[in-house]
Formats: structure tokens, C-alpha cells, sequence
């Protein structure tokens, strides 16, 4: 018998595997990438669950939009990557400093 | 131990084994392709809670067009992975630390006294998940969901003009230009002398 708290725990595990991964990989932009798009899975995940437990459309449809905004947002970050690449020849986060932030 | 229980075990463990690959492993390309295998786990997940149309929408959406953009990046870009390894070792502990902690405190949160409260309550949906969701979309979300293809439109152009590249010297035509032609500007009437033609050259 699977409870909702078998997802939610699952969705905890997701999400910080994918907090570890934004520590330990620190200076590789593109797997910082994959991190967000895990932690976003482990959110949609957790909506799913609630949606189905509460007999509520509402989650499913803000999953829904989730998966909508994630697409632009992993689109325009992969662009910005390739720009990024190509005027600076590196996507080490340790030497993009030229905005001497 | 129903069966149901025994799948949601089965993709649970191959998607956490899976993630955990997605930030380990040394190659980018290894860890695009992890990270489909855990996309696609996610998705077979999402059906075990019957939101059919939202684990195909998984597939097609991440597996079939986010997770190729990435491996057509990581691909595209000659990336020298040693230099982006180092300080792995370094931050390994505190990354560890934080996540274990978080887990911790997250789990105490949930309480795993719930873990065995109830079962899931029948499907809300009735016969059609895609017919619930879309009857939901097209009423209550329908603003919103413009919105989002608004929003889909406005990455589209601004993922093409970051990447669109500007050479110089390079010959190309000007469509606003040839449309925007007039006729007195392609002819040029010039007056010249008439030729006689027994006339010495």
C-alpha cells in the first residue's frame, strides 16, 4: 500500500541529492543546471503526490506550468552558456570574474 | 507486499541511484544521460499516481527536448574537465553535511509516524486524467495558460538572439531592404550621346 508520505520522502531525497550536487560541483556551470532541473523534479513530484491525495486538479496543473517554465528557463541558461563559451573559451564559475563581482 | 508497492520501491531506488550518479560522475556527457534515465524514472513514478498526462508530457518535453538541448551543449562546447573537478574532494563533506542535515530536519518535518497512515484515496480524475486536467486548463487556468505560452515565445526569440552571431565581412542580403525597394531607385536612366552608325568609331 503506497501512502502519500512514500512520494514525499522520495521528493526530500530528490531534492537534496540535488542541494549536495550545487555544493560539490560548484565550478561546473552545466551540472549546476541538472541540479536545478532535479530539484524542480522533486518539487513536481511532491505536487503530484498532494494532487492525487487531495482530489485536487489544481497541483497537476501547477506542475503543468512548472514544466512550462523550466523548459524556457533551461533554454535561455544553455544560450547564455554558449555565449558565455564562446567570449570567454571557459565555463569554470572560478574564472568568470569580469564583473569583479 | 502488493506489486504497486514493489514498482514504487524498484524506481525509487533507480532514481535516487541515478541523481546521485547525476552529480558524481566525472563526464558531462555520462551525467545528460543519468539524468535522463532518472527523468524517465520520475515519469514512470508519475504514472504510479495515475497523472498519465503529465508523465508522458515528462517524456516528451524533458527527455525528448531539454535533455537532447543539453547533450547538444555539452557536446557543442570542448570542455576541459579537469579544471572544473578540482575542489570536488574539497566541498565533498560540507555538501554532505548540509544535505544529510537538511534530510534530517525535512523527514522530522513529515514525521515518519505518517509513513504507514493512509493509502491513497481513489483516483480524483475517473476515466480520464488528460480530460480532468485539460477541463481545469482551458477553464479555471485559462489566462494563466496563455501566459505561459507567452512566456515560451519570449525564450524562443531571446535563446536565438543570444546565440545569433554578428560577423563582419561577411556578404549577406538585407530582406527589409529589398522589400522596402523602390522602382526610381533600381533604374538609373542615363543620358548619353546617340551613335551614328556609318560614322567613323
Amino acid at each position: 500500500m503506497i501512502t502519500l508520505s512514500h512520494y514525499i520522502v522520495l521528493g526530500t531525497i530528490l531534492f537534496c541529492i540535488s542541494v549536495a550536487g550545487i555544493f560539490i560541483n560548484r565550478k561546473n556551470v552545466i551540472v549546476l543546471l541538472m541540479s536545478i532541473e532535479l530539484m524542480l523534479l522533486a518539487v513536481n513530484t511532491n505536487f503530484v503526490a498532494f494532487s492525487r491525495f487531495l482530489g485536487n486538479v489544481d497541483g497537476q496543473v501547477f506542475v503543468f506550468f512548472i514544466l512550462t517554465v523550466a523548459a524556457a528557463e533551461s533554454a535561455i541558461g544553455l544560450a547564455i552558456l554558449v555565449t558565455l563559451f564562446r567570449n570567454r573559451a571557459t565555463i569554470n564559475v572560478g574564472e568568470l570574474d569580469s564583473m569583479k563581482g | 507486499m502488493s506489486f504497486e508497492l514493489i514498482l514504487f520501491y524498484l524506481f525509487a531506488t533507480v532514481l535516487t541511484v541515478a541523481a546521485l550518479g547525476v552529480i558524481t560522475v566525472k563526464n558531462s556527457v555520462h551525467a545528460a544521460l543519468l539524468l535522463v534515465l532518472t527523468f524517465f524514472t520520475a515519469a514512470a513514478l508519475w504514472l504510479l499516481l495515475q497523472a498519465e498526462f503529465l508523465a508522458i508530457a515528462l517524456v516528451l518535453v524533458y527527455v525528448g527536448a531539454v535533455m537532447v538541448l543539453f547533450l547538444f551543449v555539452v557536446m557543442m562546447l570542448d570542455i576541459k574537465v579537469e579544471p572544473l573537478r578540482e575542489g570536488f574532494v574539497r566541498y565533498l563533506p560540507i555538501g554532505a553535511i548540509v544535505a544529510v542535515v537538511m534530510l534530517v530536519e525535512m523527514l522530522g518535518l513529515i514525521g515518519l509516524k505518517t509513513m504507514s497512515a493512509q493509502a491513497l484515496p481513489a483516483d480524483p480524475a475517473g476515466a480520464s486524467n488528460t480530460a480532468w486536467l485539460g477541463k481545469a486548463l482551458f477553464t479555471q487556468f485559462l489566462l494563466p495558460f496563455e501566459v505561459a505560452a507567452v512566456i515560451l515565445t519570449v525564450a524562443l526569440i531571446a535563446a536565438v538572439m543570444l546565440t545569433l552571431r554578428r560577423r563582419v565581412g561577411v556578404k549577406s542580403q538585407d530582406p527589409a531592404k529589398q522589400v522596402a525597394v523602390k522602382a526610381s531607385e533600381r533604374v538609373r536612366i542615363v543620358k548619353m550621346e546617340s551613335a551614328s552608325k556609318g560614322g567613323t568609331p
